[in-house]
Formats: structure tokens, C-alpha cells, sequence
């Protein structure tokens, strides 16, 4: 299992051939309640940087960006009735959607835990 | 993740109050060139709901607060109606109106709370309008002595069903002070100016302070039980489901009162009178409508809309555009408000809101999205 984390604090972990995203602690932390989540339907291609799902807070609306190129395999359903599990689990149950990797070695190139930790330390 | 909230560096002012904001761990952020407090770690959700539940405090010391004096406060009276559409004639001594700076053209320049006093009128104006206010009213105010308190002076707004209990404590009678109207008093010894006003449609006061002395009356105010600090996110929720108006977003120059849905401020004596600037226009709008108006939208689901988000009829014509939107945490759902043409207007009216280019259908809809619970007595 790999985790990696990218500077828009997106986080990608990666089990066998599929890998599940999601916004990280610090991101849920600075965007506040979240009252909205608009994730990719199955089936859907994303590139790297690229918008992949939406985020609304009661303030502002975010974009989600894919961390790699690849397609969308599920999108995490439970966040339609309850997108606050963004806030209160946004490692485990608020993870926003599932995807394949069509360039997996774009996954080197994104931080590891221990470096997105001093990048955020650093912000 | 992104988004588009930009942090220009700029030399921002403080209140009064800004150290008391660090020290309770406020998140801050640039507003019309103040630092202020967004949230508290209470967050923007639960703020909201505070203020809606028991009471909230809010340093609204950015705001413009300006004494008027002259010959006479009649003097003074009849100067500053030729400037705004409001009766400001038919105020008794410590009683408040909600009105409008117009321009020429009917639109509005800013919206203020002007208080008559017995021997000055206060009004209270936009932080982000304070400069062109002033020029404006030295430029149009004949006789009148303008003083601008700045930053000799701290406003603190104390809002929410618990707001009459909390003053009543610290200034006996305070329960009772009719809506919209202004007194003064001493809170342990520390001298204030308040009135039974505020900005979230609950009942409420907003209270006027030396500088100096507003850390102490804030700590005051917070030491009590029902009382949590609220930051400049929940206080845009509130307003926006108590439908009131934010300047520069559901009001400005290229708006008139009676697009806003403002003709309520305008009373029959102003509105057969005029001698404001812009009267004829308004006059006319009075008679004869409008081309569009202010309302109330619903979406349907979920997703909120924000502002500058079009607004389409069932054909795919844009009608109009969203000015305010976001999440209403006590409707516990999407609230919003736009223009809309005037054919489009009724409550229930379908339309849809084109967010992130898919159509999101929504209704027009009355407002408040939260009933005002201002005090009747």
C-alpha cells in the first residue's frame, strides 16, 4: 500500500490496481463544514491537475483535482447524505472516489507522508 | 484542491479588538482592507447556529460610524434627506431607519442605519463605502458637521434570542427598548451607545464604544454563559436567510431601492415628495415597476449556488443572476438570492442556475429563509 500526497493536499492510496482520493486533514481543516460534495461518476477520465470532484463549504466552493491520469472507478456515494465525513473522517470515510492508474509511476513524483507533513509545517 | 479566494498583500487595518481575536484563535482574512475574523475554531456551521440558538458577539468596529451636527438637528435632517429616500423627518428622538445614499440615477451608493438624536443625527456606514460616504456627504451636506469617529470608536453587535437576557444583565431595562431605536448607558462603569438593531434577523442590539475601552466590554459580554464570538462567515449566512441585503453584492449603483425590494424604507411622504437625489427615477419605478427584482431562490438538493451564477428560465434564457448564495445552516439547505426579470418574479416561479454548466433547478422563492424574530414588545 502506498499513500501519497500531492501540494493541493489531495491524498491517493493506492491498493493493488485501484487507489482511492481524498482531500487531506489539513485541507478539510481550512476549508471548514463542508455542506456539499459533487464526486466523478464511474467511468470518468481524469488528468493530473484536473478537476475531478467539488467541495462546498458553507462559505466557498473548492475544486478537487485528479493526482494522477487515470479512471474513475466509483464515486464515494455516502458523501450525498452526509458530507460532513469529509470533516470528521477525511482519511477513511470521506474519501471522494476510486480510480485506475493509467501512468502509475506518476505516483513517485507526489510526496510521501513524512514529506507532506514538513510541506504543511512549512505553509 | 483549490479555490479562488486570493490573498492580495496589503496593509490591512485592525480594530480594536484584533488581539482579542488572536487570542481566542480566530482565522482572519482581508475584509475592505481590515483584518478581520472569518471564524472562530467554533467554526462558520456552528457559529450560525449559536446565533440563531442563544447569542453571538460580532466586532463590526469596520463599519463607518459618523455624527452629524448643525444649526440644528433639523437642519441636519433636512440636509441629509436630499441625499436618502428614508423619512428621516418622521423620526422620534433615539429612533432608527434603515435607508439608501442614491445617486442621480436612482442607484444606490451604500445602505446605511441612521439614528436621530436629540442634538445630532449617527449614522452607521459600510466599511468598504466609508471613503466615498464621507466625500459624499461633505460634498452634499451643506452646513452639516461631519465627524467621522474612525478609529476612535468600536461597534459590537450582540445578536440572538439570548441577546435581551445578556443585556438586560448588564443594563436593566434594555429588554424592553423597542426595535430600532437607540439609548445610552454605562456597562461597569464603561460608557456605550446601543441600539435594538442588528444584521442576522434576530433580535439583537449593536452596541458603539470608545476604542479603548471595547476590549474590556467585549470580554464583558463574552464572560457571559450564553455568549460565543462569531466571525464574519456565519454573520454572511445569517444575513443571507434573513434576506437582507450585502452592499456590492445584492446592492449598488447599477440597483435602485425598488429593484432590491427596498420600496419599503420609502415612506408615502418621501415617495409623493421625492427631493432626493434620483427621485424621479424612483418615483417613476414606484409607479410603473421594474424590469426586475430582487428574490428569494430555492435550489432544489443540495448544492449551493453562489454569486455571479446565472439564473435561466425553463426556455434556456438567462434572466437574471444569483447576488448572494451559499449553504443556509438553520434552512439546512442551499439559500440564494438574485435579480430576476420582473415576468419571472413570482414565488414558486421554476428556473434553473447554471453551476459549473449544468443546470440546477430551483424556484423563486419568498424570503426570509429564516423568520425574523426581531422584538415586538
Amino acid at each position: 500500500m502506498t499513500i501519497r500526497f500531492t501540494k493541493d493536499h489531495e491524498w491517493i492510496k493506492l491498493e493493488g490496481d485501484v487507489a482511492t482520493v481524498g482531500i487531506t486533514d489539513y485541507a478539510q481543516h481550512a476549508l471548514g463544514d463542508v455542506v456539499f460534495v459533487e464526486v466523478p461518476e464511474a467511468g470518468k477520465a481524469l488528468s493530473q491537475g484536473k478537476d475531478a470532484a467539488v467541495v462546498e463549504s458553507v462559505k466557498a466552493a473548492s475544486e478537487v483535482y485528479a493526482p494522477v491520469d487515470g479512471t474513475v472507478t466509483e464515486g464515494n456515494a455516502a458523501l450525498a447524505d452526509e458530507p460532513a465525513l469529509v470533516n470528521t473522517d477525511p482519511t477513511g470515510k470521506g474519501w471522494f472516489f476510486k480510480m485506475t492508474l493509467s501512468n502509475p509511476s506518476q505516483l513517485d513524483a507526489l510526496m510521501d507522508e513524512e514529506a507532506y507533513k514538513s510541506y504543511v509545517e512549512g505553509l | 484542491m483549490g479555490n479562488d479566494a486570493g490573498t492580495a498583500p496589503e496593509t490591512l487595518l485592525q480594530t480594536p479588538l484584533h488581539s482579542l481575536h488572536r487570542e481566542l484563535g480566530a482565522k482572519m482574512v482581508p475584509f475592505a482592507g481590515y483584518d478581520m475574523p472569518v471564524q472562530y475554531p467554533m467554526g462558520v456551521l456552528k457559529e450560525h447556529l449559536h446565533t440563531r440558538h442563544q447569542a453571538g458577539l460580532f466586532d463590526v468596529s469596520h463599519m463607518g460610524q459618523v455624527r452629524l451636527r448643525g444649526a440644528s438637528v433639523e437642519a441636519v435632517i433636512a440636509a441629509l434627506e436630499a441625499l436618502v429616500p428614508g423619512d428621516v423627518a418622521a423620526l422620534a428622538p433615539g429612533r432608527i431607519r434603515y435607508t439608501m445614499f442614491t445617486d442621480a440615477q436612482g442607484g444606490i451608493l451604500d445602505d446605511l442605519m441612521v439614528t436621530r438624536f436629540d442634538d445630532h443625527v449617527y449614522v452607521v456606514i459600510n466599511a468598504g463605502r466609508k471613503r466615498a460616504d464621507l466625500a459624499h456627504m461633505a460634498e452634499n451636506l451643506p452646513g452639516v458637521e461631519i465627524e467621522y469617529l474612525g478609529d476612535d470608536a468600536g461597534l459590537l453587535a450582540l445578536q440572538g434570542p439570548a441577546a435581551a437576557t445578556v443585556m438586560a444583565r448588564l443594563v436593566p431595562g434594555a429588554e424592553a427598548m423597542p426595535f430600532m431605536s437607540a439609548t445610552t448607558a454605562s456597562i461597569n462603569g464603561i460608557p456605550v451607545q446601543f441600539s435594538r438593531s442588528g444584521y442576522t434577523g434576530e433580535d439583537g442590539f449593536e452596541i458603539s464604544v470608545a476604542a479603548r475601552d471595547s476590549e474590556a466590554l467585549a470580554r464583558l459580554l463574552l464572560a457571559q454563559p450564553e455568549v460565543a464570538p462569531i466571525g464574519l462567515g456565519a454573520r454572511d449566512s445569517l444575513r443571507l436567510e434573513a434576506g437582507l441585503c450585502l452592499y456590492g453584492h445584492d446592492i449598488d449603483e447599477t440597483t435602485t431601492p425598488i429593484e432590491a425590494g427596498l420600496a419599503w424604507t420609502i415612506s408615502k411622504r418621501r415617495r409623493a415628495e421625492g427631493g432626493f437625489l434620483g427621485a424621479a427615477i424612483i418615483q417613476a419605478q414606484l409607479q410603473n415597476g421594474t424590469t426586475r427584482k430582487r428574490v428569494g431562490i430555492l435550489p432544489e438538493g443540495r448544492q449551493p449556488a453562489r454569486e455571479h451564477t446565472d439564473i435561466q428560465d425553463q426556455d434556456g434564457r438567462v434572466i437574471g443572476q444569483v447576488t448572494s448564495g451559499g449553504f443556509g445552516p438553520t434552512a439546512n439547505g442551499p439559500v440564494a438570492m438574485g435579480y430576476v426579470a420582473t415576468a419571472q418574479a413570482a414565488v414558486g416561479t421554476p428556473v434553473n442556475l447554471i453551476v459549473r454548466g449544468k443546470p440546477l433547478a430551483a424556484k423563486v422563492a419568498a424570503m426570509p429563509f429564516a423568520p425574523h424574530r426581531y422584538f415586538k414588545g
